[in-house]
């Protein structure tokens, strides 16, 4: 078991420094300039000269990489071409914030997608069955902007109960602590919403199949011939096994869910990583891109790696296997 | 001798896309107290739905029980709520099923899955029924019962999950055993064994059992009592001893001419011509009148009753009738 982490982890490694080599060279690929902004009349080429120079963005791409990199492996991340402040300092604000979306917008997707899929599966064909169905499928295939732009329309403007924007109200100097978190809850509903329901409505769909294919198993008539009440079958015996594959699922959805933060950050003005993200690239921020690229490719290797441990943890098939090897 | 379970008029349909068919058709029999009784007949002939039916565990959709009742000790399990009858099951009543390995979860332990029926029916906490739960392993013989407890399925042979199968049904001491082809997915080396097993434990519990089998041979040794199924129907229910010296269906006899012989010397073994009928398109007289080489008129247009033929071998089929 030690050394297949050992071994996962080399491999993350290279796998994340393919991602952002690749990542660099399309960024330069790309047409567009960071300096391009400074192309203003009041500012002199000669100024744009300069600060190129200064920024080594005058030097050959591959030259400019191996810099990039050789300051970025003693944990450097450089210095934002637009805000020119350091990128770690940037990523620190912006983090927490994201984290804070997508856990929420992760437990959303699990619990409801899970409980959604095993009562539909649990009672297929009826009425409720039906209707999530219908509202699955519709949430599963509105793009989520929209959908996030449309839960704006109506909660924020027309009812007016849940704010459309940022991370918490504007002036929070008079909360008491458990009103400040109140606030930050109510900022956060609309935004973890669009992430994670509009996900989970695609996992219930998995979860529904895998439970309806499990229950048709011969030791789901073991457990009830033992006489077992009809919710330990479906909690403990078929749920465990109709979990396997959803796993995997969940592994795989995490980046999907981080490049929905993406969208849904830049929609309800939330400061972490997404809107960061979008605001660098458009304006070629070099340094931010990689920067968050990396964070983000490191989150999704933990993802899949939190996913596949689970995997053995739920199937002792896997974990002997593992054991023989 | 007492009745344990009395079976009455039992009918099990399933919903296809044609309309329901009927997988059990008005299906009577008694089983006594401590008796051994076999069930046999082909593949479909509905010998597994008669077994399921009488633990309530068709899948509804589609199967559904229509008629009939099913006595255990005079009380009808077809009449009791579903909490009232998941008492009965594995407590009253256990089963063990053909297929071990899929029948097993592969998530939990072996003992695990043991333990959990004890504890469900006689609310023992986890250490006492563990306890009783390697004890049961013991019981089926399997060797260092304390250590496989926390084995897996996946890893145990195909006889030792058969034996934790048996070892989960004999839990909590069940009046009625019901073994549906519990040796048949198993080695030929390995399938007496398992017999054998079922055999002592029977005389140890004192408990009566219903063993379901196509293989009329492993009756013979097993059982005190024979029915013999076919197309939905009991055609023959007879003592061991009475059934293989005069077998009186034709179905039955040729059943026994199927089985491989060493002591008769033949080129190859009799098959009964022609295939089980369609249970959407019963034939109008008796079910097994189009593959039957004795076939009269009479067969062809009206169905027959159960005619004890003395001694309580009963057969249905017009040449049993009595001469008035």
């Amino acid at each position: 078991m030690v050394g297949y982490f050992i071994r996962r982890f080399l491999q993350s490694l290279l796998l994340i420094w393919i991602v952002l080599t690749i990542t660099f060279f399309l960024m330069h690929l790309a047409p567009g300039d960071p300096m391009a902004r400074y192309d203003h009349p009041d500012i002199s080429p000669e100024t744009v000269r300069m600060m190129r120079e200064q920024l080594g963005l005058d030097r050959p791409v591959l030259e400019q990489y191996f810099r990039w990199a050789g300051s970025f492996v003693t944990g450097d991340f450089g210095t934002s071409l637009r805000y020119n402040r350091p990128v770690g300092e940037l990523l620190k604000v912006a983090i927490p914030n994201t984290l804070r979306l997508t856990v929420a917008s992760l437990f959303l997707y699990m619990v409801i997608g899970i409980m959604l899929g095993m009562v539909s599966a649990a009672r297929r064909y009826s009425v409720f069955d039906r209707m999530t169905t219908v509202i699955s499928l519709f949430l599963y295939s509105v793009p989520s902007f929209w959908l996030a732009l449309m839960l704006i329309l109506f909660f924020s403007l027309k009812l007016g109960v849940l704010p459309s924007s940022h991370i918490q109200s504007l002036d929070v100097s008079g909360l008491s602590g458990l009103q400040l978190f109140a606030d930050r809850i109510s900022h956060l509903i609309l935004p973890a919403f669009v992430l994670g329901v509009a996900s989970a409505a695609g996992l219930a769909r998995y979860m529904r199949g895998s439970m309806i294919d499990v229950l048709k198993e011969d030791y789901i008539r073991t457990a009830r011939a033992k006489g077992l009440p009809e919710g330990r079958v479906l909690m403990k015996h078929a749920f465990r096994n109709a979990a396997i594959p959803i796993v995997t699922i969940m592994g795989l959805s995490l980046p999907f869910l981080l490049g929905g933060a993406v969208i849904v950050e830049k929609i309800f003005s939330w400061p972490g990583m997404g809107g960061l993200m979008v605001d660098a690239i458009y304006t070629r921020d070099y340094p931010v891109v990689l920067a968050i690229n990396f964070v983000v490719a490191v989150m999704v290797i933990l993802g899949n790696l939190l996913a596949d441990t689970g995997y053995a943890l739920l199937d002792p098939r896997i974990r002997s296997g593992r054991r023989g090897r | 001798m007492e009745n344990l379970l009395e079976v009455k008029g039992l009918r099990t349909e399933f919903m296809t896309e044609e309309g329901p068919a009927c997988a059990v058709d008005n299906v009577s029999f008694v089983i006594g107290k401590g008796e051994t009784v076999g069930l046999v007949g082909e593949s479909g002939c509905g010998k597994s739905v008669t077994a399921l039916s009488i633990m309530r565990l068709i899948s509804d959709p589609p199967g559904r029980i229509t008629a009939g009742s099913v006595l255990l000790d005079g009380r009808d399990l077809l009449a009791l709520s579903p909490k009232e009858m998941r008492g009965v099951r594995g407590n009253d009543i256990s089963i063990v099923f053909q297929e071990p390995l899929s029948s097993l979860n592969p998530v939990f332990t072996c003992g695990e899955q043991i333990r959990e029926a004890i504890s469900l029916h006689q609310g023992l906490g986890r250490k006492d029924s563990r306890a009783k739960a390697v004890e049961m392993l013991r019981l089926v013989r399997i060797p260092d019962p304390e250590k496989r407890y926390s084995d897996y399925p996946h890893q145990m042979s195909g006889g030792m999950r058969q034996r934790v199968m048996i070892a989960m049904a004999l839990s909590c001491q069940p009046r009625l055993l019901i073994a549906d082809e519990p040796s048949t997915a198993l080695d030929v080396s390995v399938q007496a064994q398992i017999m054998e097993l079922l055999l002592d434990l029977r005389e140890e519990m004192e408990m009566s059992v219903l063993l379901i089998t196509h293989d009329l041979s492993v009756v013979a040794q097993m059982v005190e009592r024979v029915m013999v199924m076919y197309a939905g129907v009991i055609v023959e229910d007879a003592s061991v001893s009475d059934l293989f010296s005069r077998p009186e269906h034709p179905y039955t006899e040729g059943l026994m001419a199927s089985i491989p012989r060493l002591d008769v010397d033949v080129e190859r073994l009799d098959v009964i011509p022609g295939r089980v009928p369609d249970p959407l398109r019963m034939p109008a007289g008796c079910r097994f009148s189009d593959r039957c080489p004795k076939r009269i008129d009479r067969c062809l247009l009206e169905e027959p009753p159960m005619f004890d033929t003395g001694g309580g071998h009963l057969a249905r089929c017009w040449l049993s009738a009595p001469t008035p």
